[in-house]
């Protein structure tokens, strides 16, 4: 009992709020996972791993404002398929389709980007929105599957990853194909998203409107979760969907629009992408979007919480940078691939890390409870011992 | 007098708390010595230090006067010392021989030899009159037998010394008086037993000797003869507890809640889970549901607060055909559920205090305004519920459930659904797992409950709890009500009879 200066109080006061548990819990994956990584640069190269260990850690830095930029550019996409994630796993449910929800928004978007130039200024915009609600079905149906059939929605939305992926190959044949080049035909001029002046502070940068606009659902969700009775009852289904329906809430319906939103997500994500202006295309391969399983990552890693995993987002686009940078050494940008994936080891970990310090809070809690009633027992019998702290 | 075994100034640390603090337990041989105490009174974790499970910081354990280390559970069984678990350790599939021999098969070559372990498994249940099927599955017979299985474990490798850990909690009382028999021919026999209980009833009945443990730290040993129950209570809380709530007569009003003819099918059988259950409760009324554990009771209650769907029969509230109405509609016009199991359905545990407080009733205008919640209406609802009901925890309103103690837990749901005014209140085994302190707290609440004019339908395995709250009791069995019975008039071992099933009535509604 001796917080009684107010630096030892506020730091009690810090350690209290559940934000800095996680905050330091992932602190402390990424930098257990940085140092593995160097480790693994020391065996496998020991001459260039340092210089392209600082390389990979410089990111944004190593090519001024332009990879500057671009931290944000490739962090917009991963951002939405992060939230895409996180927000279905707030509600108790995992999303594994990100993938799959990301490529039909942006098919959905790039052939309203192609075909639609009439709409003229407006045409991102509708672009963008038709992506929110192809992504919100492909998002639905594991959910109506879940919440009317029972069937597991991470079975349910993995298949439908490799549906999205065939069936957006077969439209784009269909629909946008560039057949000199195989993907997807360059869209309208008035279909990119406007820079909104993004590219005066980042000259030379892929960095575009889509950046404010995934920041703009980072704070929608973030309130939905925290401040409406909506995310109170996904939230409450979430942790306990007995108690959820003891309390009479519709639990089935309660699924549904959970994964619809977490789809409708991952949908806009496809649209931010490929609307970029960046000169990117949906390219008719047998691959999965990458973003989509970035996306589980950025939200391990941002505890899926919506402001987490904005700042995730950016943290592995910025090592996606040093790593595209690490090839002036003779290092692959794969080698990110692998410190991500040790990252996201420590942070499952680390969870066990903030478990223990929550632990560590309660069993401070009632220690000082106990002494607190022996101290009024001790009053009560008269015997007082004044300075016992 | 020699002691069989002693434990001395036993000290047992966790972070942050002192669980055992400096406790004697000194065991005479042949003797039957209790093991008094709350919930958490360091109990359980004494004898997991006999048993070799954690390490005391300090003290010493003495087998016949000679210091032993019990470091793990096998040194103990070694050493003599046996424990009939309060929740039994048996495999169903298993008979009821093979579960007694598992572990200590007696082999031949690496082949069972299960004829000697069948005679000596039987020679043991003659002598001890410990009647036992050998071969019928253990998820065939009755709670009863499998304890007497469980004991016979304990006999078959020769143990000395033999611990019970609350072991009448899951009996009726037909079947606690048989035990009762059982453990002093027991004692009688040369074993020694220590019986863990926090019911006094009991230990004045079988026990010789009992030690009183309070938070930790050993109150006292007293001779049971020498001492009154008051006296055993008192020491055991640490102030004078009132056993029988204070009841005012008054005369039941108008009928409030009425359920008719009410059935539900088990899937997969022909057998119903419930059969054409019909009651009425009344304004100024605890009617209580009175039987053993599985006799259809979680299945009534599910069925009349709409968490299931069942197959014929009604339900009225105030004249008002509840039968098809959802769950918030009987949550928001009258109705409350304090359900059996707190943690499944009574609270989300990782939400604070304040929002468990409005899990029913979030969406009212008081609490949100275009869905946007209003957490300063929130907050001080909940602060002015904590006053009210004593919850007591770390950071008040904003405390994450899941850290507060079961009896401050059950607290917020009692404070929950007394608030919400309602006309029938079904409080599903509201003291369970709680100490004497708080039990008789939420007593309290349900009899001011009745004296305000509501229904309270209270559904009970504790008889206690039974014959001191209700002003009816109706029993069930099997899916059936059996009895309908006035608490002043009935015994405890009439009540027994019904709930066993040997005794039955026509129940009217």
């Amino acid at each position: 009992m001796n917080n009684q200066n107010p630096i030892n109080q506020f730091l009690d006061r810090l350690s209290r709020k559940k934000g800095t548990a996680s905050l330091i819990s992932s602190l402390t994956a990424i930098g257990i996972g940085l140092v593995i990584g160097l480790i693994i640069l020391l065996i496998t190269n020991p001459e260039e791993s340092i210089a392209g260990f600082f390389t990979m850690l410089s990111g944004g830095f190593n090519d001024g404002t332009r990879s500057f930029g671009n931290v944000f550019y490739i962090a917009t996409p991963i951002i939405m398929t992060g939230l895409a994630v996180g927000f279905a796993f707030k509600t108790g449910l995992f999303n594994i389709g990100a993938s799959g929800q990301f490529i039909v928004g942006a098919y959905v978007a790039v052939l309203i980007g192609v075909k639609l130039p009439v709409l003229g200024g407006f045409q991102w915009v509708v672009g963008i929105f038709a992506a929110m609600i192809a992504g919100a079905i492909w998002g639905a149906i594991p959910g109506l599957l879940k919440a009317f059939l029972n069937v597991h929605e991470v079975i349910a939305s993995i298949m439908m990853n490799y549906i999205g992926m065939f069936m957006v190959n077969y439209l784009i044949k269909q629909t946008v194909l560039n057949v000199y080049t195989n993907r997807s035909l360059p869209v309208a001029v008035t279909a990119n998203i406007p820079k909104m002046g993004l590219t005066t502070i980042f000259p030379g940068s892929s960095i575009n409107g889509g950046l404010l606009i995934a920041i703009l659902f980072v704070i929608l969700m973030y309130i939905i979760l925290e401040k409406t009775t909506f995310g109170y009852e996904l939230k409450a289904c979430g942790h306990n969907r007995f108690a959820a329906k003891y309390a009479g809430i519709n639990e089935t319906r309660s699924i549904v629009l959970s994964m619809a939103i977490a789809g409708m997500l991952a949908g806009v994500g496809g649209a931010l992408f490929y609307l970029s202006g960046a000169g990117v295309y949906i390219e008719v391969v047998d691959v999965m979007a990458a973003q989509g399983f970035t996306g589980i990552s950025v939200s391990l890693l941002g505890m899926s919480n919506p402001i987490g995993i904005l700042f995730s987002g950016i943290f592995i686009a910025w090592l996606q940078i040093g790593g595209f940078y690490m090839q002036r050494y003779s290092f692959v940008p794969e080698f990110i691939q692998i410190i991500t994936a040790i990252i996201i080891y420590c942070s499952a970990a680390s969870l066990l890390i903030r478990n223990y310090m929550e632990l560590k809070q309660l069993k401070k809690d009632e220690k000082l409870s106990n002494i607190a009633q022996s101290d009024t027992a001790d009053i009560v019998n008269g015997k007082k011992e004044g300075g016992k702290n | 007098m020699d002691y069989i075994i002693e434990m001395l100034n036993i000290r047992k640390e966790f972070p942050g708390i002192v669980a055992n603090d400096d406790i004697t337990l000194q065991i005479r041989k042949t003797e039957i010595h209790a093991l008094l105490g709350e919930n958490g009174a360091g109990k359980s974790t004494l004898m997991s230090v006999l048993f070799g499970l954690y390490k005391p910081e300090a003290g010493s354990i003495k087998l016949r006067g000679k210091e032993v280390n019990i470091s793990d559970p096998k040194t103990a069984s070694r050493l003599g010392i046996g424990m009939v678990h309060q929740h039994f350790k048996l495999v169903e599939d298993f008979t009821v021989l093979e579960n007694i021999t598992l572990g200590a098969e007696t082999v031949k070559n690496g082949f069972l030899k299960m004829d000697e372990a069948r005679k000596k498994v039987m020679a043991l249940s003659n002598r001890y009159k410990l009647y036992i099927d050998p071969d019928a599955k253990v998820s065939s017979i009755t709670v009863g037998m499998q304890q007497r299985v469980e004991i016979l474990k304990m006999l078959y490798r020769d143990n000395e010394i033999l611990i019970f850990d609350e072991p009448t909690a899951v009996l009726t009382p037909q079947e606690i008086d048989e035990l009762m028999g059982i453990m002093r021919e027991l004692s009688k026999e040369g074993k020694s037993l220590i019986f863990i209980t926090h019911k006094l009833e009991e230990i004045k009945k079988v026990a010789d000797r009992v030690t009183v443990l309070r938070r930790g730290k050993g109150i006292g040993t007293y001779n049971v003869k020498d001492v009154t129950k008051e006296f055993l209570s008192e020491m055991m809380v640490g102030r004078k507890v009132q056993f029988t709530v204070d009841k005012k007569d008054i005369p039941p009003k108008e009928v409030i809640f009425e359920v008719k003819n009410l059935s539900m099918k088990t899937k997969g059988t022909t057998r119903n889970a419930l059969n054409n259950i019909s009651f009425k409760v009344r304004k100024n009324e605890i009617v209580c549901i009175a039987g053993i554990d599985g006799n259809g009771q979680s299945e009534l209650v599910y069925a009349l607060t709409g968490l299931k769907h069942f197959d014929e029969g009604h339900i009225l509230v105030n004249g008002e055909d509840w039968t098809k109405k959802s769950i918030r509609y009987r949550n928001s016009h009258g109705m409350s559920h304090i359900p059996e199991d707190r943690h499944k359905y009574g609270l989300v545990l990782e939400y604070s205090m304040a929002y468990n407080l409005i899990l029913q009733s979030y969406f009212m205008e008081r609490f949100q305004k275009y869905s946007f919640l209003k957490k300063k209406n929130i907050y001080s609802y909940s602060d002015s519920l904590i006053g009210k009901f004593d919850i007591r925890s770390g950071q008040g309103s904003q405390t994450v459930t899941r850290s507060m103690s079961g009896g401050n837990q059950q607290k917020v749901i009692l404070a929950r659904e007394i608030d919400k005014n309602p006309s029938i209140m079904i409080a599903v085994q509201p003291a369970r797992g709680l100490d004497v302190g708080a039990t008789e707290f939420i007593h309290k609440q349900l009899v001011a409950q009745r004296d305000a004019g509501k229904g309270v339908l209270l559904i009970s395995l504790e008889l206690e709890e039974v014959m001191n709250l209700s002003d009816r009791i109706l029993v069930i069995y099997e899916g059936e009500l059996v009895g309908e019975l006035d608490p002043k008039k009935v015994t405890i071992q009439e009540l027994g009879l019904y709930m066993a099933g040997a005794k039955r009535d026509e129940v009217k509604a």
